[in-house]
């Protein structure tokens, strides 16, 4: 029987903003089958939030209650809804320009306290919504309306990021495969402590155009192009793993996470335990 | 009845936000406001409330904004430079009706300015903190008692009206030390207001279709009542429009809810938005607020014993100003007005807007030093 997702969105709102072939509707459906395996709620259990850019809409597409955040910030709102309510199921999805430029510091910080939100990073190599301005994942070569000469601004890997910064979970797919994006989606909302997932995604307006990949297609046989599973990139050597993005889960470790660390300094605060000391960690510095 | 506490304005801030039910903070340190999170931290956990400590203080504002959309009390606190930086967000709790209350304990600017002096520059900051149009509503605390009396009803206003408040301290009052009377808690309680709720069927449930002038109806999150919180301009279920009817009527009831009926109603709720110390009989009013207002009592005595009557006139709630008042004593004391505030007369300003002249005498001061009583007695001679 085919997969019901009128129970999950907001129906009256369809059909979407995006453009035609954007990966986002992809994302969306996997998200969406993702929230249903996991079995939540949707009235009482689930919150999306979501930033600016064309992943900013994500929110308004899925039947729970959803915040739609400002420029970068959605961590920083995430981290308030998520502390103050522990047992609701976070999911905060951005953008590359969203996440890792403007929002890039809380990011970081989201990683390392080790929050438990589901982070889903569209990453589509630019700012798509306000006509292709380069962002920090925008390879170095191409052409974007605010790089007229092409692109020198170096890019970074995003995943390796969020593993020194601290995030328990970090893995990275694209949504070529949107079987094998659930199931990463699935992993990650079941891991507990901040999850980071990286997802791949096409831009053939606005950045493939303008880079000789001005269909979808085109866009998705080049994200294709620079991505391997992480097993077989750990083989291949240095010069080509930096041409090179590992999918899959990048790390997995259990690690304190936040709000069950704050119950501890509840339960210090009203005497139900002595003060939190070093000896509480094993990670000492 | 009333309790004594021997605290700092800025820790009295805190304890009164917990009393009126706050069970959130999130902010950044910042000079001269971090003891208001430093309490938090420690009495927020005791009572089963979240603190946590952000990485800027953008995030420090989100997170409280984040809580507070669920249905959390929440407050955060800072200073000039931090509500600067704030101040997109603030926007955000204008537009979608969120309720919080931010300390800003104010110190010498502009930028970082004069971080461990006092200053009551933020005056103009809180009337218009963000682009847009909307309305602010700024209580400003004169005491050690205000401090704590002040908090306790930026959170009752915030939850009345659906939106941020701020409450002002300057340094001065921030960091004073001394004893407190303040309200039982008892009393504290019976006075909470807590934000409306729609208890129909959640398919009937349009938190934005409110009349004009009205605050939106926002239920505590995952209760079955699902919607959408957008910074964008939304219709009547919260999601984005650009309807040019809607928009209109969006912003009249941002500015309505808050200006308009505070016109209407002499004010936002039944407290006082001002103090008069003995005005009536007085042939010089001298207006000032916050720690400044400290001061202007002596300055008042003072002038008194040497044959001149004077009166003080202090701004509680100075946005939106208590007008109607002003422009009594406009009419009433002619140009024997004398307003001293610590700033270029941003104060001043709204009183020459309100009664149309500025015959008043001012003394004003923007280097991080206080006004003292004698400055005040020797310019209120120089008028007489």
């Amino acid at each position: 029987m085919a997969f019901n997702y009128d129970k999950f969105l907001r129906v009256n709102k369809m059909p979407t903003l995006w453009c035609w072939g954007c990966g986002d509707g992809v994302i969306l459906k996997a998200t969406i089958r993702a929230i249903e395996k996991m079995g939540w709620d949707m009235n009482t259990e689930v919150c999306v939030v979501s930033g600016i850019g064309c992943s900013g809409r994500f929110s308004s597409y899925i039947d729970c209650n959803t915040v739609h955040t400002t420029h970068g910030r959605t961590i920083a709102y995430a981290t308030g809804i998520k502390l103050a309510n522990p047992k609701i199921n976070v999911i905060v999805v951005a953008g590359d320009g969203d996440g890792l430029a403007i929002g890039g510091n809380h990011t970081i910080h989201g990683c390392r306290r080790n929050i438990n939100l589901n982070f889903i990073l569209i990453n589509n190599f630019i700012y798509g919504l306000t006509n292709s301005q380069i962002s920090p994942t925008t390879p170095q070569g191409m052409w974007c309306v605010s790089a007229q000469n092409g692109n020198i601004d170096p890019t970074f890997n995003v995943a390796n990021l969020a593993i020194g910064a601290g995030a328990s979970f970090v893995a990275r797919e694209s949504m070529i495969d949107p079987k094998k994006l659930e199931k990463v989606l699935v992993k990650g909302f079941e891991h507990k402590g901040f999850s980071f997932i990286e997802v791949l995604s096409n831009c053939h307006i606005n950045l493939g155009r303008k880079n000789k990949m001005a269909n979808a297609m085109e866009n998705l046989n080049w994200i294709d192009s620079i991505t391997v599973p992480k097993k077989k990139w750990d083989e291949l050597p240095p010069e080509e793993q930096m041409n090179k993005l590992a999918t899959g889960v990048l790390r997995e470790v259990e690690q304190p996470e936040y709000t069950d660390m704050y119950e501890e300094v509840i339960k210090a605060a009203q005497g139900k335990r002595g003060k939190i000391t070093q000896d509480d960690f094993v990670k000492k510095i | 009845m009333a309790r004594e506490e021997i605290s700092t304005g800025n820790e009295l801030c805190s304890m009164a936000a917990i009393d009126a039910g706050a069970r959130f903070f999130s902010g950044y340190p910042i000079t001269p406001s971090s003891e208001v999170m430093h309490v938090a931290s420690d009495l927020l956990p005791e009572v089963g409330g979240k603190f946590i400590q952000m990485e800027d203080e953008i995030a420090g504002i989100c997170a409280a904004l984040g809580a507070s959309m669920t249905g959390v009390k929440s407050y955060t606190a800072t200073s000039g430079p931090g509500i600067s930086l704030k101040a997109e967000q603030i926007g955000l709790g204008f537009i979608a009706e969120i309720p919080l209350v931010i300390v800003n304990v104010m110190r010498g600017g502009p930028s970082t300015g004069l971080p461990t002096r006092v200053s009551q520059a933020d005056i103009g900051q809180a009337q218009y903190p963000t682009h847009g149009d909307f309305a602010s509503i700024t209580l400003c605390a004169g005491s050690l008692t205000e401090c704590y009396t002040q908090t306790v009803r930026a959170f009752n206003l915030a939850e009345k009206y659906m939106t941020p408040v701020f409450i002002l301290l300057d340094e001065t009052i921030g960091h004073m030390h001394g004893k407190a009377l303040i309200p039982d808690l008892a009393e504290v309680e019976a006075s909470i207001v807590n934000r409306a709720t729609f208890d129909g069927a959640p398919a009937d449930y349009k938190p934005y279709d409110v009349p004009m002038n009205k605050p939106a109806v926002l239920n505590p999150m995952f209760k079955g009542y699902k919607y959408h919180i957008t910074g964008l301009h939304h219709g009547h279920e919260g999601f984005p429009t650009e309807d040019a009817v809607q928009c209109e009527f969006n912003i009249e009831r941002l500015v309505g809810k808050i200006n308009t009926v505070a016109k209407e109603n002499d004010g936002l709720d039944d407290l006082p938005d001002y103090e008069e110390y003995l005005l009536d009989d007085a042939e010089v009013c001298i207006i000032a607020y916050g720690s400044i207002g400290l001061g202007a009592y002596e300055a008042v005595n003072k002038l008194r014993e040497q044959g001149i009557k004077a009166g003080m006139f202090r701004p509680i709630l100075l946005w939106p100003s208590p007008a109607k008042r002003i422009a009594e004593i406009g009419a009433k004391f002619k140009d024997k007005i004398f307003i001293t505030e610590l700033n270029m007369g941003q104060y001043s300003k709204e009183i020459e807007r309100i009664i149309k002249r500025d015959d008043f005498t001012t003394l004003l001061k923007a280097n991080g030093r206080p006004i003292a009583p004698s400055e005040m007695v020797a310019k209120v001679k120089e008028m007489m």
